[in-house]
């Protein structure tokens, strides 16, 4: 599997220059689109994703409705155009497991209870993939039902370790992904301590997997702080135009 | 995983009985339902194999084909896992494609037996570039009484370790079967434990009014050198990061046991 790229130089750098524990850099928006309730975009190193919500709304079809509690669901899905090799427009296996485990990342951080027999509808769509997709866009949805105003326990970032040449490193690049030994997405509820996501692929030792956790969880922080700098940072755009306005 | 429904006052008592340290089927937290493995149960098939796992049953039938191998990996065999949750199974289950619980259980299953390298694809390989054997790991849900990842994982790895391939042999560039089989190169033997999480325990092996119940689901992949090969956290809700590190290694107990029970079947 490895072996044929060297994914970490003589200096311990990764093959895009960033240190192990380094998070690629990473550009977060909140509101960017007018018709949906809520949306945000996240750039993070060369993948990008946006990601929009609509609700509470009336749920169809009908019968879903829930009498105690909203339903959250959730599209992840890829751009034909964001990858390498034209990917077909219909949902593959992969998108069908990916919008499942957002889904559950994001359910325990909304209060689906206040608002029952309606429907809360993510939108994830990456349009440039280059690793770590679902973690952006569970980040990016969490940004979204805030965006939305929906009342939510906490937000939810989301960030993968994975290990390179032997290396435990956060943040998999799309190279890293593909040629490393081990790839665990991780969403974390920071304020109330919890994991809401929790993948893993590759082969890793209890150590490693223990150690693994911690950076994950270490890097979702990194996030967390970017995501409500990013949500005042709409708030404040708002407050100077309105100043503006005042003032002409 | 379905929506059959556990009255109020069964789900109380189950969460009491757990917070106790107590299961209302009179397991302990960490204990599996009693397993039976039967190995080659489909003449048909390649391989195959039946896992009983209290009253959840499912079996799993590998089948064998020659195609082309991809074009990343060349001189590698290739499989595939898939899932079905026949409407036999289960009052919940519709017929229709594979939902996304039939495929979020495939992929889980998949990625223990791809990432812990159960199968030695390198030895699937008759013309490089060309023809290689193609693995269809098929597995049925037949009946339902929860924890069908733990169940498919181990039918799955049985109906592998009793796989014959057919051998073939190359004449004059040409491709031809012969009457001769041989058992399927295995390297590895990863099994799935999956936990549930209710009222802040995690126990082992949910039954299906368990999973009604439980806020969240953990399914950790071993390997046989006690590697972690895959991870699955599954369901609406949130575990602590404790709680994961303490599954984990009750995983790691818990998969020598279930490991055993194929691996010894074997001989």
């Amino acid at each position: 599997m490895s072996g044929k790229v060297k994914l970490i130089n003589e200096n311990g750098l990764r093959i895009d220059g960033r240190r192990p524990n380094e998070l690629r850099p990473i550009k977060i928006e909140v509101g960017v689109l007018s018709n949906a309730d809520g949306s945000a975009y996240i750039e993070q190193g060369k993948s990008k994703t946006l990601a929009a919500v609509y609700g509470p709304r009336e749920l169809h079809p009908r019968h879903l409705a829930l009498s105690d509690r909203a339903i959250l669901r959730c599209r992840y899905h890829m751009a034909t155009f964001s990858v390498e090799e034209r990917k077909p427009p219909a949902p593959t296996r992969r998108e069908i497991e990916l919008s499942k485990v957002i889904r559950e990342a994001l359910e325990p951080a909304v209060f689906l209870e206040k608002f029952p027999r309606t429907s809360i509808d993510i939108f994830i769509e990456v349009l440039q993939a280059d690793g770590g997709t679902r973690c952006i866009g569970t980040t990016a949805a969490a940004l979204a039902l805030a965006d939305a105003g929906i009342p939510m326990r906490d937000l939810v970032a989301a960030c993968a370790v994975g290990k390179v040449d032997g290396v435990l490193v956060l943040d998999l690049n799309d190279i890293e992904d593909k040629e490393g030994e081990a790839d665990m997405p991780v969403a974390y509820m920071p304020s109330l301590g919890q994991i809401s996501l929790l993948q893993m692929n590759g082969t890793l030792t209890y150590e490693e997997f223990n150690q693994a956790l911690n950076l994950a969880l270490e890097g979702c922080k990194q996030i967390y702080k970017l995501q409500k700098e990013a949500l005042k940072a709409k708030y404040v755009a708002i407050k100077e135009e309105v100043e503006t306005c005042l003032q002409s | 995983m379905s929506s059959i429904i556990t009255s109020r006052i069964r789900q109380r008592q189950i969460y009491q009985m757990i917070a106790s340290g107590k299961r209302l089927d009179g397991r302990g937290l960490t204990e599996y339902r009693p397993i039976k493995v039967e190995m080659g149960i489909i003449e048909r098939a390649e391989g195959s194999a039946r896992v009983l796992l209290g009253k959840t049953e499912v079996i799993a039938g590998v089948k064998v084909e020659l195609g082309e191998p991809f074009p990343d990996r060349p001189s590698e065999g290739s499989f595939t896992v898939n899932s079905e949750f026949m409407p036999l199974a289960s009052p919940e289950f519709e017929p229709g494609p594979p939902d996304e619980n039939a495929i979020e259980l495939a992929r889980v299953v998949d990625r223990g037996i791809r990432e812990s390298h159960a199968i030695d694809l390198e030895k699937l390989c008759l013309i490089p570039g060309k023809k290689v054997y193609v693995l269809f790991i098929d597995i049925y849900a037949l009946n339902h009484d929860g924890n069908l990842i733990d169940a498919s994982a181990l039918a799955a790895l049985a109906a592998l370790m009793n796989t014959k391939l057919p051998v073939y042999v190359a004449e004059g560039g040409e491709i031809k079967k012969t009457s001769e089989y041989m058992p399927l190169p295995i390297k590895n033997y990863p099994v799935t434990v999956t936990f549930a999480n209710i009222g802040d325990k995690m126990v082992v092996d949910p039954w299906l009014e368990e999973e009604e119940v439980m806020s969240a689901r953990l399914t950790v992949a071993v390997d046989k050198d006690d590697k972690i090969c895959a991870l699955q956290k599954g369901g609406g809700g949130a575990l602590t990061p404790q709680q994961i590190l303490e599954a984990v290694q009750i995983a790691r107990e818990k998969a020598k046991e279930l490991r055993r029970l194929v691996v010894g079947n074997l001989g």
